[in-house]
């Protein structure tokens, strides 16, 4: 489920992070149309952004997020160079992350 | 015959303790895990369960949230979302889709800097409401906007 992507930019005195990440996000309530069976729930629950190591951004999150979610998020007092990171976590124990520096 | 099925009592017992022990290490609070999953509010079925979760109950309505979504989602698997909160202090936004299997879709805790925005893409079984409930300096306030959705996407 790896290969999250983010962008960060400034937009004003704010910084404008948007990410892509890459997950199939079951709901658990799905019915595979083949067999009739419930798809077993396989979303991501924890989703936390940090700006230079400061935590910024802390979700929880059910599988009402579309698969392959999308995010953005803006943070004020951030400035060109600075690091973002974001790292996910899902119902499985699987976990992601990817880092960008703020252009 | 009996000593067997002791043999294996023991032996499911012992693997369930290691199962527990695994879910514990998973629960740890990690380096950036301040939080665990709100369980009950996002496998809540009605609107009551998922606006309880997130404290929502008692919600006042506030002109200062805009809900943007389209009007009409002609697929709701894939229904763009974005919430701006104007309310100073906005420290959690959450989002509801009131006719889905499971309403509560997020909540988002913003800090140190982080504004009272958030975009997104949400899946919607149904035409409804989109809620967003936003905390901020310990009261609740809630905005809505319906969209109609065209083909549901949640599948079933």
């Amino acid at each position: 489920m790896a290969g999250m992507k983010i962008r960060a930019s400034m937009a004003g005195d704010a910084a404008e992070v948007k990410a892509l990440m890459n997950h199939v996000m079951e709901t658990g309530l799905r019915k595979d149309a083949k067999t009739g069976e419930v798809v077993p729930a396989h979303h991501i629950t924890n989703v936390t952004a940090t700006l230079n190591g400061k935590v910024v951004l802390d979700a929880q999150w059910g599988g009402g997020i579309s698969k392959n979610p999308y995010l953005a998020f803006k943070v004020k007092g951030a400035k060109a160079g600075d690091k973002v990171k974001i790292e996910t976590l899902d119902n499985k124990g699987e976990k992601d992350s990817a880092e960008a520096t703020i252009g | 015959m009996n000593n067997e099925r002791r043999r294996i009592l023991k032996g499911a017992g012992a693997a369930s303790v290691v199962t527990v022990a695994m879910a514990a290490g998973l629960l740890k609070p990690g380096a950036a895990w301040a939080a665990a999953w709100n369980k009950a509010a996002f496998e809540a079925k009605d609107m009551a369960g998922a606006l309880g979760g997130v404290g929502g109950a008692g919600a006042t309505a506030s002109g200062q949230i805009t809900v943007k979504a389209p009007d009409i989602a002609e697929n709701g698997a894939v229904v763009p979302v974005e919430i701006i909160s104007a309310i100073p202090g906005t420290e959690r936004i959450a989002i509801i889709a009131e006719k889905n299997g499971f309403p509560l879709i997020a909540d988002f805790g913003l800090m140190n800097g982080a504004e009272g925005y958030v975009s997104t893409r949400i899946k919607m079984g149904a035409t409804s409401n989109v809620i967003a409930i936003v905390t901020a300096g310990g009261k609740t306030y809630k905005a809505h906007k319906e969209v109609k959705v065209t083909i549901g996407g949640c599948g079933g």
